[in-house]
């Protein structure tokens, strides 16, 4: 066997402090709640600790948000602009501390920091960059205004990237936002702070505030925020979406998923197994738009999976810092336990669970890749959300059973179609319910292109033009 | 499957609707698989093992027209001997010349173990009539040629004559007696990923030994996902017929990064039974050196100037 020698990351390139406050008004400040911990998945070890911040650190952060919106706002288009450029100039400059510390904190493979997560959200703020002295011609007249001041609260799963999709269109629309991060990985979103000063940003203009759900729910219930963003959970949107409610403040939340990955009988089928591949356990699973229902046609039912089961043998699990690295560590202990629970539900109904040989590191959070066949609808895995390496495999006969199949469910963010025939392309794309249909790839993301949901993955849209709208007054 | 599979090439309306009717490949997939696989980090041990089997999956090659024997002597003795200063480096697999040159090889490759290849058919073109492609044939296995490497005729596939390539490559594969027979499908004039997968069974079909990318002469030549569709198509014949056939990239393949890179490619796509000379060649003229320098830094932590390879 061609055994490939660890091939680690050095995690030199990144100097993480013992200790990180808040970011407010430009300057790092101590939080006035109780500090928490932030872990290496991978091995449990404490990366840093660091502050929460309490309902009055909060108002902090809101009013120099308020503060600085009046500049920011009344500066031209193009000067925002020359800010956000830098931002991602030095994003690239850093690219390699950034990939390296995401990994560390998330437990996500370095190939995926590295070669997605890192490239996407320099793109992002290069792109976004050049809406900012032309969103007269966004198509929301001649001179749209900002918002104000904008919530945003970001999940786990690519830290730095949803950082970017929240951060990126509204400095370029004029807003200034004061950003909460989820609690198990706050550290790239510090490191971005220290990127905001090292661009000249004026202060106020982005404020980052740590901690758990209750920093969170006082940043959303602020009465001097106008806009909130959120993207996370469909159950903690539901809570937000209750919270807001008749204040005003516009709202978009991007939320669950349990998306349709469909394949016909005459797909490209080496290239379908590598998009099924790619669409469920790109980043362990922790895709809210992952393609966790594979749906295949009965004719090729059985070969289709043989192959895919020869091809998750070859998946290489461990630390996430090694570059040959496929599936990293599961992110915290709690989600470990939320995959165990649903995958033993999963057995419990009656469908049959297959993962590939393969050994688990002894310490930290991790879940082999696994293969649920004998799906029904009904299975509690065929309809929650796993949010894990886990997929459920159902069949279909016709193409009418394929899109009544894949559009039953509570959830509508994305679905994946594999076929040769164009024309099937585009009438299943009409058909399906979801926000992004995906034609013989999957897990593809550019900031030029809409992304958000139908149904109970939430509304509103990120990137693209359409992701301008969310943070201007129209 | 078997007895279906020999009623395929009845006619040449039954082998195209076979043919046509294998998974297509989607190429922009394709070309993201290979893309991925080439990020793969092969250091230190690793890196030492695929090296060494890198210099042994080498089918060291001259195909000019200004060959002459004095080079392919040259040659052969490179093959045995690939440094003359450290005799722990491997031998290559084979010798790649022209037939007028097999004897010459032969001769100077006698009791080292190393093959000897040589091009019959009409290389590179294949635009001749069947009788000369097997004359030619014999003649480079009577001077005792071990492993003929053919091509096919691209005009017929390209117009849909399956029949013709495929009755063809039986003909020359009967010529070969005992000499092992490698097809060249020349990739890089068949412009499409499916027809490589489709040129690729028939090549199989009709029994030869080995599926090889291109003759050299044409560019692109031996590419990362061209390599992959016939490692996928090697893989799936060994499932359904089980029958192994070799694969072996040729052309443009000069540095230890594109060698290695290639060993990641046949690793993961058809499997470690394929980590063999046996299953596994690399077409290549100037990687050795590149393979022998790199061999030498990781000894020595140090670059050896190219002089101190030698040039043959």
């Amino acid at each position: 066997m061609f055994e490939y020698a660890p091939a680690p990351e050095s995690r030199d390139v990144v100097d993480i402090q013992p200790s990180y406050g808040l970011f407010i008004d430009g300057e790092f400040a101590d939080g006035t709640g109780k500090s928490f911990k932030t872990i290496n998945p991978a091995s449990e070890e404490v990366l840093a600790e660091v502050a929460t911040a309490s309902e009055e650190d909060v108002d902090r952060a809101v009013q120099a948000a308020r503060k600085a919106f009046g500049t920011w706002s009344a500066m031209p288009g193009s000067e925002r602009a020359k800010y956000l450029f830098r931002i991602a100039r030095i994003i690239q400059e850093r690219s390699r501390e950034l990939a390296v510390l995401e990994s560390l904190d998330n437990g996500k493979p370095i190939r995926e920091s590295r070669d997605v997560d890192l490239p996407l959200v320099a793109a992002h703020f290069f792109y976004y960059a050049g809406w900012a002295d032309k969103l007269g011609y966004a198509g929301y007249g001649a001179d749209p205004r900002p918002l104000g001041v904008a919530g945003q609260v970001i999940p786990w799963n690519f830290p730095l990237l949803m950082l970017a999709w929240k951060i990126a269109p509204a400095l370029a629309c004029g807003n200034t936002v004061v950003l909460k991060p989820a609690e198990t990985t706050p550290l790239t979103a510090l490191l971005f702070a220290e990127i905001c000063r090292q661009a000249d940003l004026p202060p106020g203009v982005v404020n980052i505030v740590t901690g758990a759900g209750e920093t969170g729910a006082a940043l959303v219930n602020h009465p001097d925020v106008n806009k909130v963003a959120f993207t996370g959970s469909t159950e903690v949107g539901r809570q937000i979406a209750r919270s807001v409610a008749g204040s005003g403040k516009k709202v978009t939340l991007e939320l669950g998923g349990k998306a349709a990955n469909i394949v016909f009988e005459d797909a490209a089928l080496d290239q379908a197994v590598e998009g099924i591949v790619n669409g469920i356990f790109f980043n362990q699973g922790h895709v809210c738009c992952a393609g966790s229902r594979l749906l295949v046609q009965e004719s090729i039912a059985t070969e289709l999976l043989d192959s895919l089961k020869r091809r998750l043998g070859t998946l290489r699990l461990g630390d996430p810092l090694d570059k040959n690295t496929d599936i990293g560590a599961i992110n915290s202990a709690a989600q470990l336990a939320k995959i165990r629970e649903l995958s033993d539900a999963g057995e419990l109904e009656g469908a049959d669970r297959w993962s590939p040989a393969c050994s688990l590191p002894d310490k930290g959070f991790w879940f082999p890749p696994t293969i649920f066949t004998g799906v029904a609808q009904s299975h509690r895995i065929a309809r929650e959300e796993v949010f894990g390496p886990v997929l459920s495999v159902l069949t279909f006969r016709t193409p009418d059973e394929a899109v009544e199949k894949a559009n039953n469910t509570p959830f509508g963010l994305s679905a994946g179609v594999w076929t040769e025939k164009g024309s099937r392309i585009l009438w299943m794309a009409s058909k399906l319910r979801a926000g992004v249909v995906w034609s013989n790839t999957f897990n593809r993301f550019d900031p030029t292109s809409p992304f958000g949901g139908y149904k109970e993955s939430g509304y509103g849209r990120e990137g693209g033009r359409h992701g301008l709208e969310a943070y201007l007054d129209v | 499957m078997t007895t279906s599979l020999a009623d395929v090439a009845s006619s040449n309306v039954t082998l195209r609707s076979f043919l046509q009717g294998l998974p297509g490949v989607d190429r922009v997939g394709a070309d993201q698989r290979a893309a991925m696989l080439g990020t793969r980090s092969i250091k230190t041990t690793a890196k030492a093992e695929a090296i060494d089997l890198a210099i042994r999956m080498v089918d060291l090659t001259t195909l000019e027209g200004a060959d002459t024997p004095g080079k392919v002597r040259a040659m052969c003795a490179k093959a045995v001997h690939p440094d003359p200063g450290d005799p722990s480096v491997p031998k290559v697999a084979a010798v790649c010349v022209y037939p007028d040159l097999v004897a010459q090889a032969v001769d100077a490759l006698k009791g080292s173990g190393v093959k000897v290849a040589s091009v019959a058919t009409s290389f590179p073109s294949g635009r001749s009539s069947l009788d000369i492609k097997t004359t030619e044939t014999a003649l480079a296995v009577a001077a005792g040629a071990d492993e003929i490497d053919m091509v096919i005729d691209r005009g017929a596939f390209l117009a849909g004559d399956y029949m013709k390539v495929f009755e063809e490559i039986v003909a020359i594969k009967a010529a070969c007696g005992d000499a092992h027979l490698k097809v060249i499908l020349e990739t890089g004039e068949l412009s499409t990923y499916d027809n490589v997968r489709r040129a690729s069974w028939l090549a199989m079909l009709a029994g030869g030994d080995f599926i090889k990318t291109s003759t050299g002469k044409v560019q692109p030549a031996a590419t990362l996902p061209v390599t992959l569709i016939m490692l996928e198509a090697v893989r799936d014949f060994l499932a359904t017929t089980g029958r192994k056939v070799g694969v072996k990239p040729a052309g443009g393949i000069r540095t230890t990064k594109d060698a290695v890179k290639m060993l990641v490619l046949v690793n993961e796509t058809a499997g470690e039974g394929w980590l063999s000379p046996d299953w596994f060649r690399l077409g290549a003229s100037s990687l050795l050196n590149d393979l022998l320098m790199q061999r030498q830094k990781m000894a020595t932590g140090r670059y050896a100037g190219p002089d101190y390879f030698t040039l043959d």
